[in-house]
């Protein structure tokens, strides 16, 4: 039954280079070619995964109760979202401006940007703030109904995403190097698709 | 050996296999009393043979954790372990700690809290042990080089001795209880343990492969960012009917869902890095060990996981037999099938000898894979008649038992298959006469 080998295989030693050539292919495969580190990538696909399910469970939940759906959204306020997007997105293009300024070599000027994107995250998270404090006053909690549970998780979870943001524009500005203002900038760039996809299903659909 | 303190691996190699024979035969016992209720009732009460056979399983995985590192952390930090003696005094206190226990539970002295029945001194020795295990890893690892799997298979060790402790906190509250209690089972199981399974895999992909190290270093940071990402918030589908609030439904049910991801990586991983490889490792069983964790992982973790994850279809089939098809073949895949695979890997080098009988091995491999795969349907076919007649139809709960009899029985001859394969696994890696004296290792280069 047993198999006759020459000898204990000596793989204790690393493997000389040549032995399985490693291409550009090999190391990131298509992450290689995204701007910015290739693990951010990652994350962003898991994070778009997870608020496409969140969305879809609220669009499955709406098709069970429609009409209760309709009732609690009335509730929301659709001026105050629709500022906060113009905000966010504007942010984002300020960030725009951030890599566009590394990629020239100025660093001053690409901080500067960033210090913009931050403060209008910031406002973001400020007019959150004043809109859960509203919901809250009117006895609105995520307790109230599927819809209410669905919208504080889902823009909750967004606005944490927004928090993760700032703190990781504050580290990039401190190194930075184009591929790491890439990788920031490429998350907080997620964070405004992921509000431009939440903001008609949860506060405009109707 | 290329380091003599790699030797003390065998001590816990052995400390493992030895309790994973008692595993199996409290196991045969339990599936035993499943046919006939009344067997050894007087003596041996259901919950305690129960008990042993589940703390004995995360005993002498946690062993083959310890014994996997105490062998792979020298070679990869291209040192000598910080110091063998307390090593090997680490080993004989966890043994003593697992005795106690056993003898404890015989007699009745247990917490009675699921998975973390060990009496208050007990875990008091567990953190002493494992204290005395990071302090000697950690100091090894600061001496040495630091590679992607030194550092994630250390970071997973350090997250399952912190997670332990909240092991200690036992409130009155049933439902903050049983909340802080998935703090331990679930995050050591599909979080930190996910960590130390991706860490060995890469080891033993590098070893055994060729790949170069910087490819197996980048799939192993995407499987571990995979992993906490989805498994974290994860622990929120066991927070669906324990009394904390509903949004858990949603969180538990995507996140958990996405628990399936960091193992369909691992699958697609191992698979590649071997095709990739140029290396034909004379070790096949070992190989096979590996592939098949990855395989049977992601069937038992991942797919049988998601089969009763999300809320809605948890809320008909909580607690029925689907659960206990789904432990037995995730921890089979995930975590027994790597301790096996780093033990088959190991045992050679450690004994001085060559891999020989791999067929018995394979034949282990097959035999013991088959039978919980086997057992695995038979739970599950039960679970779902369970799920029907008890929670669509609404008979109760005994009577739902006497109609699956059919099925413990099929569960219970599963089992004894199973511990043959044991026996035939334990017998390659231990018994089997050699074939042929060793010859020298550097005699003959490598191909």
């Amino acid at each position: 039954m047993t198999q006759s080998v020459s000898s204990i295989p000596d793989d204790r030693q690393e493997p000389p280079e040549q032995d399985v050539p490693a291409t550009d292919s090999d190391s990131w495969g298509g992450l290689e070619t995204l701007p910015g580190h290739p693990l951010i990538w990652i994350l962003i696909l898991s994070e778009l995964v997870v608020f496409g399910a969140f969305l879809l469970g609220f669009s499955g939940a709406r098709v069970k109760d429609p009409t209760g759906f309709a009732i609690s959204q009335m509730q929301l306020d659709r001026v105050v979202g629709g500022i906060n997007t113009m905000v966010l997105l504007t942010s984002g293009l300020c960030a725009v401006f951030a890599t566009r300024a590394i990629r020239l070599g100025t660093v001053g000027h690409c901080r500067g940007w960033l210090l913009l994107t931050a403060l209008l995250g910031l406002v973001f998270l400020g007019v959150k703030i004043v809109e859960y404090k509203a919901k809250i006053d009117a006895g609105i909690s995520m307790e109230t109904n599927s819809f209410f549970t669905l919208y504080f998780l889902i823009t909750g979870f967004h606005a944490l995403h927004v928090v993760m943001g700032l703190g990781i524009l504050g580290i990039v500005a401190l190194r930075p190097l184009a591929v790491n203002i890439e990788t920031g900038v490429a998350f907080w760039h997620m964070i405004d698709l992921i509000w431009v996809l939440v903001f008609p299903v949860v506060y405009l659909v109707r | 050996m290329k380091y003599q303190s790699q030797k003390v691996a065998l001590y816990y190699i052995y400390g493992a296999l030895a309790l994973f024979v008692a595993q199996i035969l409290f196991g045969i016992v339990a599936g035993t009393v499943y046919v006939f209720p009344n067997f050894l009732s007087e003596v041996l009460p259901f919950n305690v043979i129960r008990m042993i056979h589940t703390n004995a399983l995360i005993v002498w995985l946690l062993m083959g954790y310890f014994g996997a590192t105490y062998y792979l952390l020298p070679e990869e930090c291209e040192t000598e372990l910080h110091s063998p003696k307390l090593a090997i005094i680490q080993f004989w206190l966890f043994m003593a700690a697992a005795a106690a226990a056993v003898v404890g539970y015989i007699l009745g002295y247990h917490e009675g809290r699921e998975f973390l029945e060990q009496p208050l001194y007990i875990k008091v020795g567990i953190v002493a042990v494992a204290l005395m295990f990071l302090y000697n890893t950690t100091l090894t690892l600061l001496k040495g080089r630091k590679t992607a799997i030194t550092n994630v298979l250390m970071l997973g060790l350090w997250l399952v001795a912190l997670l332990f402790l909240f092991a200690f906190y036992n409130p009155d509250n049933l439902s903050v209880d049983k909340m802080y209690w998935w703090y331990v089972v679930h995050l050591w199981v599909e979080g930190v343990w996910e960590l130390i399974m991706a860490s060995i895999l890469a080891f033993l992909m590098i070893k055994m492969t060729g790949v170069d190290r910087e490819v197996i270093e980048k799939w192993l940071y995407v499987m571990v960012s995979l992993t906490l990402f989805s498994g974290i918030l994860g622990t929120g589908h066991h927070y669906y009917w324990i009394g904390t609030p509903g949004y858990w439904q949603w969180v538990g049910s995507i996140f958990s869902t996405l628990e399936i991801v960091p193992f369909f990586a691992m699958v697609v991983f191992c698979f590649y890095m071997v095709w990739k490889g140029g290396r034909d490792h004379p070790n096949k069983a070992a190989l096979l060990w590996a592939l098949g964790c990855s395989v049977m992982a992601f069937f038992g973790g991942g797919v049988w996981g998601f089969m009763h994850t999300l809320s809605s279809v948890n809320y008909y089939s909580h607690g029925t037999q689907v659960t206990a098809a789904h432990g037995h073949l995730a921890f089979y895949g995930a975590y027994v099938m790597l301790n096996l695979a780093i033990f088959t890997y190991a045992l050679p080098y450690l004994r001085g000898r060559e891999p020989y009988n791999q067929q018995l091995n394979m034949w282990g491999f097959w035999i013991l894979t088959s039978a919980m795969s086997f057992m695995t349907f038979t739970l599950t076919f039960a679970g779902v008649v369970q799920t029907h007649l008890q929670r669509v139809l609404g008979m109760n709960y005994m009577e739902v038992q006497d109609q699956i009899a059919l099925f413990y029985w099929m569960r219970l001859g599963s089992g004894l298959v199973a511990g043959v394969g044991v026996i035939l696994i334990i017998w390659s890696l231990l018994v089997a006469p050699r074939k042929a004296p060793v010859k020298r290792r550097m005699a003959q280069p490598a191909e």
